[in-house]
């Protein structure tokens, strides 16, 4: 159930009249609605925020790593509807072995460099993402630097080795 | 020698032997620092485009986890080099919002005249090095002429050219030096007749228009699917500026206009920046004219730096600074997106605070990134002397691509 403030926005009350059970979580914060998604329906909801809500803009996905909780990541979507001036946050909470979601590059383009970059930094794989492979660090390197148990330095070289 | 011009070319490998992978970079000049775009060739079209970034990644959002809220300004300044104090607007809001903090409204106006004339720097360099790219070299020297007059404004205000880290969570880092309004009033009086001189070798320049008018076009619709943002977008008709639709630091309340053209191709572009320009020197002309006066910084001891003066004589004042220096200030737990509007387009900070004196995440939603990734579908079936000009419209910094 959304909040009495959540109602006044129209994408979070659309979303939850269309499809209730996806919406895990609602929250109102500093005046960002901030909705917690389902991550096995992550690319239904964003196609019918994007269709039927006008958030036409994807602006950023990332994520954040809250080690050692489990699910341990949060990945994080900004939309925008300009139509309307009006931004929405959507996280779906992930975690396991094998880290994964689906892909949303089927509704924005957008979301392309932005899904590599969460999958280089942060290893969390996309499912039916076109062209999924590290785009910050080397293609051969070891490693998600964005986790929080990756070291800020010494990680590869050690002086008190020599 | 008859025999040799008649010998058949085998007709299986025909088209495959044709085709050309070429590295374009990543020491290449048009790429305006460190970028590779590997362009698969038939003769001189571009049948494949595809960028490879992370040459200057650094790693800026893992160190933000480790300094203080106060050190992260710094590096907000090294993200994109050619627009700091953008950066730094951005970064200071998030986290000022994060705290609840009221700033002042000299505080505020200052910032507006300092990141207008950070779009101004910006779009210089953007212009000269696009011109010099496509073949005119004078229009270089007149922009860098004008841009080291704004550098030597920022250095007036923080003592350096580039690396200003001017504004701070709370404020400004100082007062506003002697004969501030003498150096910027100079500058912006002369402003206007500049860009008419840039206009002169460009706009009517028949190798320009010929090299730029309906290049690297593309759809309105495909520029948001790939999100695509500021300058460019406006370029191919979208009236959208967050000064306007999501104001911040009393944007509100400066007269503006907002250009845009609807032919979205890389002529349409730069007459979009031309046209920004004059409208921030209208920005910078307001804030000079009508900047009040007050204090600029905020009256939040916790956060703000004690003057010096009360650090001799109050004992407050001398634990304040203790505590913000040695161990920071907390941030209340929560999370905030923020943006604004940079030169390139939508910059945004998205902050996370676990209530500690360091931020837990940062993600810095940089405009290069997210209009870069359109480049593939400006290029891709065009001639290759078009990127290049593609390239200079796209006004990317590779800093804030690869951050």
């Amino acid at each position: 159930m959304l909040s009495e403030e959540l109602k006044q926005v129209r994408a979070a009350s659309a979303l939850e009249a269309w499809d209730a059970s996806a919406i895990q979580e609602a929250r109102l914060e500093r005046g960002e609605p901030i909705l917690h998604i389902d991550p096995a329906r992550i690319v239904a909801v964003c196609r019918f925020l994007k269709d039927q809500q006008q958030f036409v803009r994807l602006s950023a996905v990332t994520a954040i790593d809250w080690h050692p909780a489990e699910p341990r990541f949060e990945v994080v979507y900004q939309l925008h509807s300009l139509a309307r001036q009006e931004r929405l946050r959507l996280k779906c909470r992930v975690g396991g072995e094998q880290t994964e979601i689906d892909s949303v590059t089927g509704v924005w383009r957008a979301a392309g460099w932005y899904e590599r970059e969460v999958f280089d930094l942060f290893g969390i794989g996309f499912r039916h993402h076109p062209d999924l492979k590290r785009i910050m660090m080397p293609a051969d390197w070891q490693g998600h630097p964005l986790r929080k148990d990756y070291p800020i330095h010494g990680y590869k070289y050690s002086y008190a080795e020599e | 020698m008859s025999d040799l011009v008649e010998a058949p070319a085998p007709a299986s490998t025909a088209s495959e032997t044709r085709r050309m992978t070429l590295n374009m970079g990543p020491q290449h000049p048009s790429t305006h620092g460190v970028l590779r775009v590997v362009l698969e060739l038939d003769g001189e079209t571009i049948l494949k485009a595809e960028p490879d970034i992370g040459y200057l990644h650094t790693g800026i959002e893992k160190e933000c986890e480790v300094k203080t809220y106060q050190q992260v300004v710094p590096l907000t300044d090294r993200v994109d080099y050619l627009a700091n104090l953008s950066n730094n607007l951005c970064y200071c809001l998030a986290v000022e919002r994060l705290l609840g903090l009221e700033i002042p409204p000299r505080a505020q106006w200052m910032r507006v005249l300092l990141t207008e004339l950070t779009r101004l720097n910006s779009h210089l360099v953007w212009l000269g090095t696009h011109a010099i790219d496509i073949g005119a070299m004078s229009v270089f020297l007149y922009c860098f002429r004008e841009r080291e007059d704004i550098q030597r404004i920022f250095e007036m205000f923080s003592g350096q050219r580039m690396m200003t880290s001017y504004f701070r969570v709370g404020g400004l880092a100082l007062e506003a030096p002697r004969g501030w309004q003498h150096a910027v009033d100079r500058f912006i009086r002369a402003f206007p007749g500049n860009v008419d001189e840039y206009e002169d070798l460009l706009t009517h320049n028949p190798i320009w228009v010929l090299r730029t008018q309906g290049v690297a076009a593309l759809a309105l619709e495909d520029l948001l699917d790939l999100g695509v943002t500021g300058p460019l977008i406006r370029a191919a008709g979208l009236d959208w500026d967050i000064r306007k639709s999501e104001p911040y630091s009393s944007y509100e309340k400066f007269e503006f206009e907002v250009p845009t053209r609807t032919a979205g191709d890389v002529f349409a572009r730069y007459q979009v920046r031309i046209e920004e320009m004059r409208q921030s020197a209208r920005i910078v002309r307001q804030a000079l004219d009508g900047m009040p006066e007050g204090p600029f910084q905020a009256a939040a001891p916790g956060v703000v730096l004690p003057e010096r003066e009360k650090m001799k004589t109050q004992m407050e004042a001398l634990i304040y600074h203790f505590k913000i220096v040695t161990e920071g200030f907390r941030v209340p737990a929560g999370e905030v997106y923020q943006a604004v509007e940079s030169p390139r387009g939508e910059l945004a900070y998205y902050v996370v605070s676990d209530g500690t004196a360091k931020p837990y995440r940062i993600h810095m939603r940089t405009p290069s990134f997210g209009n870069l990734q359109a480049l593939p579908a400006l290029v891709e079936g065009r001639m290759i002397a078009d990127t290049i000009a593609a390239m200079g419209s796209l006004d990317f910094v590779l800093g804030d691509v690869d951050r």
